[in-house]
Formats: structure tokens, C-alpha cells, sequence
């Protein structure tokens, strides 16, 4: 689930192939020490904010700081080399949780805990849920970059019109509209399910239902027999039975969501319902407008489980991506002056505003209701200031490993290969 | 004082494709061998563990799955690739203009990247906007599942991988087959040999290093077909797809578990050059001996 920013897959060629030829793709030299490095992923509309945010800053400012972008994939690897060598950037985009905890565990990030407290108008910006993800043993290790990005559930207004079916508010309503729908001829739910990111999204949603956040914060946390729980393996089984019902269709393990055949499903009215994450909007403008502009998209919140020990109003997703300070910099002061002077400044949330994002910030109701897209802004915006948690996105939650392997075993247990009892178990021994 | 006709060039003119090997060939395989003794993410030094990754090897499910993967995709290939090569190579090598034709469109692919022709053949099959829809439209089949089907996802890329290197060893057989004598052929049609059996018996055996060098080509390259796979199915549905080079990379690049990866590495390395080594032993391609003796 990290698209934000997830990956054309063809930049991973690209990089694989530049390793096999290189081992490594050169650097482009030490970085010069009188101007502060400023790491963020290619995105034209998100880079320009940032530059702006740079110039305001380098106007002021002795230490001038100087953005520099790379495309997804390569991104993770590039940083993780860097880090700890004289080409280390100052400043780094992140996802925040288990992968900024890769980098806090050697010893490499600032910890920003201090600055926080000096600048308590700005800390108290943001949403506190979205914070709390780049807060590691207590201490902050980032501020938040970008809109939040919590996975919705979107549907096809006229396709559940011309069934007779509301939008699903409890899961037994979704269960309901899954029969008809398939009675109907049409897919009911659509699963890109080649990428395993997107059935983590039912998996995540399903235990915080059955079980509450406190289950993967278990996980998380690296506790013995945390993968145990039951609220897991009813999750999984809940999945495998969705599977069996029929509910995504005879092809969902071919779907690929990168190529937007999943959007585009959707879109034409082969499915009625799809589970994304908020970036599918943008998708959608995208690839097809008029199914956007005919306000024929309808999108809610996943739906409650009556029996769930979870809060109805929690929600999963990408909370928002971090700007963390390399701990060996020697610009941090700079650094941190940058950051706290841009990354809530009212010119950066509403840019950020405009480009169509939902920033992690309070009170932007009233900026949110005047942008494009007024409707969706402000539900977004709604779902994450209600919601009581927000758990980060599995995949970056956890550590790379541990993420790479549950997201193989869920497409296993998808595909009715594994059953819950045996990925618990694969998981739990991979500890 | 001259050197003779029939000596070989000195040491000093291989130098510099040596440094070349040893700089981009060599040395990587030497550094992958350390780090192969070392746990390490990427960040910070790597730590020494000694035989922890390799001993993590054999218990790894998803090696000795992706082992036998590879080998049924490395032997899928050849017997896919290495038939139809050569009956397409040794017709492509008649005189015929319309040959010429027909084959120059064959080559095409050639000039298309791996990516460009793996993202080409994701959207082909996908089943309801690709091939499968129009299918259905045409012939009321259902879409069908190719790259979702742990069964049939691996035989999808063996014939993407077929559409895309054939053209290459076509190539290779038109030319050989080009440099056949032509007295042999007349021979055998003295003796009142059939184009079958002429092809038999003079055109392949004549052809039998550019089979042998094909073959290498074919067995050695399936081991490192990363590309194509990554992008077509990434080792999907599950790990149906997902070979040794593929794991090695999500080892090295996804879980930053560069040790391991690099053990993985070894083994590729090490199996890559038994698999040539053996190919050219059991063919007697190492002797050179000439094929055409008396002509």
C-alpha cells in the first residue's frame, strides 16, 4: 500500500538493470557542505510546493537549501546507501513507522522531539494521528510532508442505483450487496489482486475491525505470538470467504493496479465497489473524467462489523510521508528552522490544498470546502480528524522483510493456497 | 624479429578486455562473495555472521522453490526456443526475397527493450481490456486468468520470452546455415537425398555449434530473465512465478537483506557457470573440432 508513490514498475527495471551494470548508479558527487541537500520523490505537482517552500526559505536564510528528486523505487534503495556516507542528504522524505525505524535503529536520524516542544504551535498543527507515525520510542523523528492518504471505500453510483443497493455501511450490508450484485452479472468488488498491497488493504481493515489497532500494534511491536491472534486468522478467513463468494470476480489475481485496469473497472460499471486508497481520485481525473465530472464516483468509509471489537471510525492507510534530518548533517539547526517555518506554513498547506491533497493539518475546513474537489477534500478530511486511530499501512509499518513476506503469503491465502492457520504460523517463524 | 602467420597475439592485447572483466565481472562476484559472510541492510557497515546466510539456504522454501522454477523455466525455454529457431533460421537463410521479407519483420522485437516488450504483453493479456475481452467478444470464451493462474502465468512468460528472443537466434542459425557449403547439399542430392533428410543429415549437423553456442545463450540467459518476470506477474500470482533471480532481488533490494541476497548471488553464479560448463563438456564444443573436414 505505499502508493502515494508506489512505484511504475518500470523504474525498477530500469534501476535493476543500472545495478547489473554498475553495482550502484555513481553519486553524483560529495554533496556540497555549503548548501543543505533536500531528498523528496519525483512528483511534479508536490516537487513545485516544496521548491517554493525552498526559495522562501534560501531568501532568509544563510544555508540554502537544494531539492533533490528520485523516482520511487530507486528512492529507497538510493537512501538507504546514502545514509551514513558523505553523500547522505541532510533532509530525507520518508514513510515514516518501520521504514524511518530501519534508519532511527542505526543511530542515523535527528531526533526533532526538542524542536517539537520549542514550537509548540507548530507541532500542535498537525493531526495528532499523523505525527504520532514518525514518533518512535516516544521521540519524533519527522513532520509530515504530505496530504493524508487513508483507503476508502469508492463505488459506482449508478451500477448500485440500477441494483437497488445503498452504499454498504455495515459489513453484513456488503455481504448482502455482493449477492445481488453477482446475481446482477457484475463483479462486485473490483481487487487488483496481482499486487498483494491491495488485498493487505481488506486484511488491515478486517483485524482492526474484529480485533482493534491494538492487534497489529502487537505485530508491530515485534510481541511473540502476536500473529496468533484470532483476530487475525478470522480476518484471513474472512478474506478466503469473500474469495469463495465470488465477491472479486473469477480474475482478481491477474488485476493490476498500476496499469489503472482496476480504476478503469470501476469506471466502466464492470464492478460496483473497489477499496482504495484516497490517491485513486487522482487516478481517476486522471484516466476517466467524465465518470468523475458525471458525479457518478461515490466513495465511504469501510464498512462497520456489528460484532467487531474495532472502533467503527478507525481507519488504514498512509497517514502522510515525513521529512526527517539526517543526524550526521551538519545543517541540523538549519534544517530544523526550514521545516518548522515551511511544513505548516499557511502558503505550503494551501498549495498543497490546491494541488488537490489533504493536508495533516487543524482546522482547514473552510480552505478545503473552496478547492476543487470541495466534496472529497472535506470527507477525507472528516474520516482522519474523526477517525480515533490511523494505522499506517502495513507494508510500511513494519520492517522490509517482514512486509516483503506478508504480502507473498496473503496473495497465497488469496488464491486459497495457504490456509490462515499456516500464514500465522509462516509469519510467526519468521520472527 | 617477425612473429609467425600462425601465432596467437600477444597477453598485452587481451589487457584491456581483462580489465574490463575483471573491473565489471570479477570484481562485483569477489565483493558479493564477502558480503554473502555479512548481514547488512545497506546502512551502516556490514557485520561478519559467517555461514548464518548460507546455512539459511537450504531451509529456505523460497529457494528451493525458486530452484525448480528456474530450472522448468530455463528448460521451457530451450525447448521452446531451440527447435523453433532453427526451422525458422535455416528457412530464413534460403535465397527468396520474399524471406527476406517475411523475416526482417520477424526481427523486430529485437529492437524493442525487455521492459517496453514485458509491459506490452501485461497489458495483452490482461482479461478484461486485453486479449481475453476480445476473445470473449468474438468467440463468447470466457476471459481467462493467464497471469493470475499460478499454473499458466509461467507458460505466459515462457512465450513472451519465445516472442522476444527468437528473433535473436534466428539469426544466429540464418547465418550459420548461410555458410554451409553448398557442395554438400549437391552430394546429397546426387545420392538422391530428400529436402527432409538433407536437412537432417547435413543442415543440422553442420549447424552443430551454432546450436550448442544458441543453447548456452538460451540456458545460461534463463537464469537471469529477471526482467520480464518482474514486470510481468513480480513472481506472482503468490510465488508461482517467482525464480531464484527475482527472490534474490526482493532479498537484496526489498527487504535490504543484502547478505542473503548475496548468497543467493553465489548460488546463481555458481549454477550459471556448472550449467555452461557442462553444456560444452557433454557437447565437445571445447575441442573446436571442425565440421567440415576435406572440404
Amino acid at each position: 500500500m505505499s502508493r502515494t508513490y508506489r512505484v511504475p514498475a518500470i523504474s525498477s527495471a530500469s534501476l535493476a538493470l543500472c545495478l547489473t551494470l554498475t553495482t550502484g548508479c555513481g553519486t553524483s558527487g560529495p554533496a556540497d557542505s555549503a548548501s543543505m541537500q533536500v531528498w523528496a520523490l519525483e512528483d511534479a505537482a508536490v516537487n513545485e510546493i516544496v521548491e517554493q517552500g525552498i526559495d522562501a526559505h534560501n531568501e532568509s536564510q544563510e544555508v540554502p537549501a537544494e531539492l533533490v528528486t528520485f523516482v520511487n523505487d530507486a528512492y529507497k534503495q538510493r537512501l538507504q546507501v546514502a545514509l551514513g556516507s558523505p553523500n547522505a542528504p541532510d533532509v530525507f522524505f520518508n514513510w515514516g513507522g518501520g521504514n524511518l525505524a530501519e534508519y532511527t535503529s542505526q543511530n542515523q536520524v535527528y531526533d526533532m522531539t526538542q524542536d517539537l516542544d520549542d514550537n509548540p504551535e507548530f507541532r500542535d498543527a498537525f493531526l495528532p494521528s499523523v505525527l504520532d507515525v514518525a514518533r518512535i520510542d516516544g521521540s519524533y523523528y519527522g513532520v509530515p510532508l504530505l496530504g493524508v492518504q487513508p483507503v476508502v471505500m469508492y463505488y459506482n453510483k449508478p451500477v448500485l442505483d440500477s441494483a437497488g443497493l445503498e452504499p454498504p455501511e455495515t459489513y453484513d450490508d456488503l455481504l448482502e450487496a455482493v449477492e445481488t450484485l453477482k446475481e446482477q452479472g457484475t463483479t462486485p468488488i473490483t481487487l487488483p489482486g496481482a499486487q498483494g498491497w491491495t488485498q493487505l488493504m481488506w486484511f488491515s481493515y478486517l483485524v482492526d475491525r474484529i480485533g482493534g489497532p491494538e492487534v497489529f500494534q502487537a505485530i508491530a511491536d515485534q510481541e511473540e505470538g502476536s500473529w496468533n491472534d484470532p483476530a487475525v486468522v478470522q480476518a484471513l478467513e474472512m478474506c478466503q470467504e469473500l474469495v469463495e463468494l465470488g465477491a472479486f470476480g473469477p480474475n482478481f489475481s491477474s488485476i493490476d493496479y498500476d496499469n489503472g485496469s482496476a480504476s478503469a473497472l470501476l469506471a466502466t460499471g464492470e464492478s460496483a465497489m473497489f477499496l482504495m486508497g484516497s490517491w485513486d481520485l487522482a487516478q481517476q481525473m486522471e484516466n476517466n473524467p467524465e465518470f468523475v465530472e458525471n458525479d457518478e464516483l461515490g466513495y465511504t468509509s469501510f464498512p462497520v462489523l456489528e460484532e467487531g471489537a474495532g472502533e467503527p471510525n478507525a481507519i488504514v492507510g498512509n497517514p502522510s510521508n515525513f521529512f526527517s534530518i539526517n543526524e550526521t548533517s551538519t545543517h541540523t539547526d538549519a534544517a530544523v528552522d526550514f521545516l518548522v517555518e515551511t511544513m505548516a506554513s499557511d502558503e505550503y498547506v494551501d498549495e498543497l490544498i490546491d494541488a488537490g491533497q489533504v493536508p495533516a493539518v487543524e482546522g482547514i475546513e473552510e480552505e478545503l470546502q473552496q478547492s476543487d474537489h470541495a466534496a472529497f477534500a472535506a470527507f477525507t478530511h472528516q474520516l482522519v480528524s474523526q477517525a480515533p486511530t490511523f494505522t499506517q499501512s502495513w507494508d510500511q509499518a513494519l520492517p522490509p522483510a517482514e512486509a516483503e513476506a506478508m504480502l507473498t503469503n496473503l496473495q497465497l491465502v488469496f488464491l486459497q493456497d495457504l490456509t490462515p492457520e499456516e500464514f500465522t504460523q509462516e509469519m510467526e517463524q519468521l520472527r | 624479429m617477425s612473429s609467425s602467420p600462425t601465432e596467437r597475439p600477444g597477453f598485452a592485447w587481451i589487457t584491456p578486455a581483462l580489465l574490463f572483466f575483471a573491473l565489471f565481472g570479477l570484481g562485483p562476484v569477489v565483493v558479493v562473495g564477502y558480503l554473502s559472510f555479512t548481514s547488512w541492510s545497506g546502512l551502516g557497515d556490514p557485520e561478519w555472521v559467517g555461514l548464518a546466510n548460507w546455512s539459511a539456504l537450504p531451509g529456505d522454501g523460497q529457494v528451493r522453490g525458486g530452484l525448480a522454477i528456474t530450472l522448468s523455466l530455463t528448460v521451457l525455454c530451450w525447448v521452446t526456443q531451440t527447435p523453433l529457431a532453427l526451422a525458422f533460421g535455416v528457412w530464413a537463410a534460403g535465397p527468396q526475397k520474399s524471406r527476406a521479407v517475411v523475416s526482417a519483420i520477424f526481427f523486430l522485437p529485437l529492437l524493442l527493450s525487455t521492459a517496453a516488450i514485458a509491459l506490452v504483453w501485461q497489458a495483452l493479456f490482461e482479461p478484461h481490456f486485453g486479449i481475453p475481452a476480445q476473445l470473449e467478444d468474438w468467440f463468447g470464451l470466457t476471459p481467462s486468468n493467464v497471469l493470475g493462474d499460478p499454473t499458466w502465468a509461467l507458460y505466459a512468460i515462457v512465450f513472451v520470452l519465445l516472442w522476444q528472443f527468437l528473433p535473436f537466434h534466428m539469426l544466429l542459425y540464418q547465418a550459420a546455415a548461410r555458410q554451409v557449403p553448398h557442395s554438400l547439399y549437391e552430394a546429397a542430392e546426387l545420392d538422391g537425398a530428400s529436402g527432409f533428410q538433407r536437412f537432417l543429415h547435413i543442415t543440422v549437423p553442420q549447424l552443430r555449434h551454432t546450436v550448442i553456442a544458441s543453447s548456452v545463450l538460451i540456458l545460461v540467459g534463463s537464469m537471469t530473465y529477471f526482467e520480464t518476470v518482474l514486470l510481468l506477474t513480480a513472481g506472482g500470482p503468490g510465488n508461482a512465478t517467482r525464480i531464484l533471480p527475482l527472490h534474490m532481488y526482493e532479498q537484496g533490494f526489498v527487504s535490504f537483506e543484502m547478505g542473503y541476497a548475496s548468497a543467493i548471488a553465489v548460488l546463481l553464479v555458481i549454477l550459471g557457470t556448472g550449467l555452461s560448463l557442462l553444456v560444452v563438456r557433454v557437447t565437445g564444443y571445447s575441442r573446436m573440432s571442425s565440421q567440415r573436414e576435406g572440404l
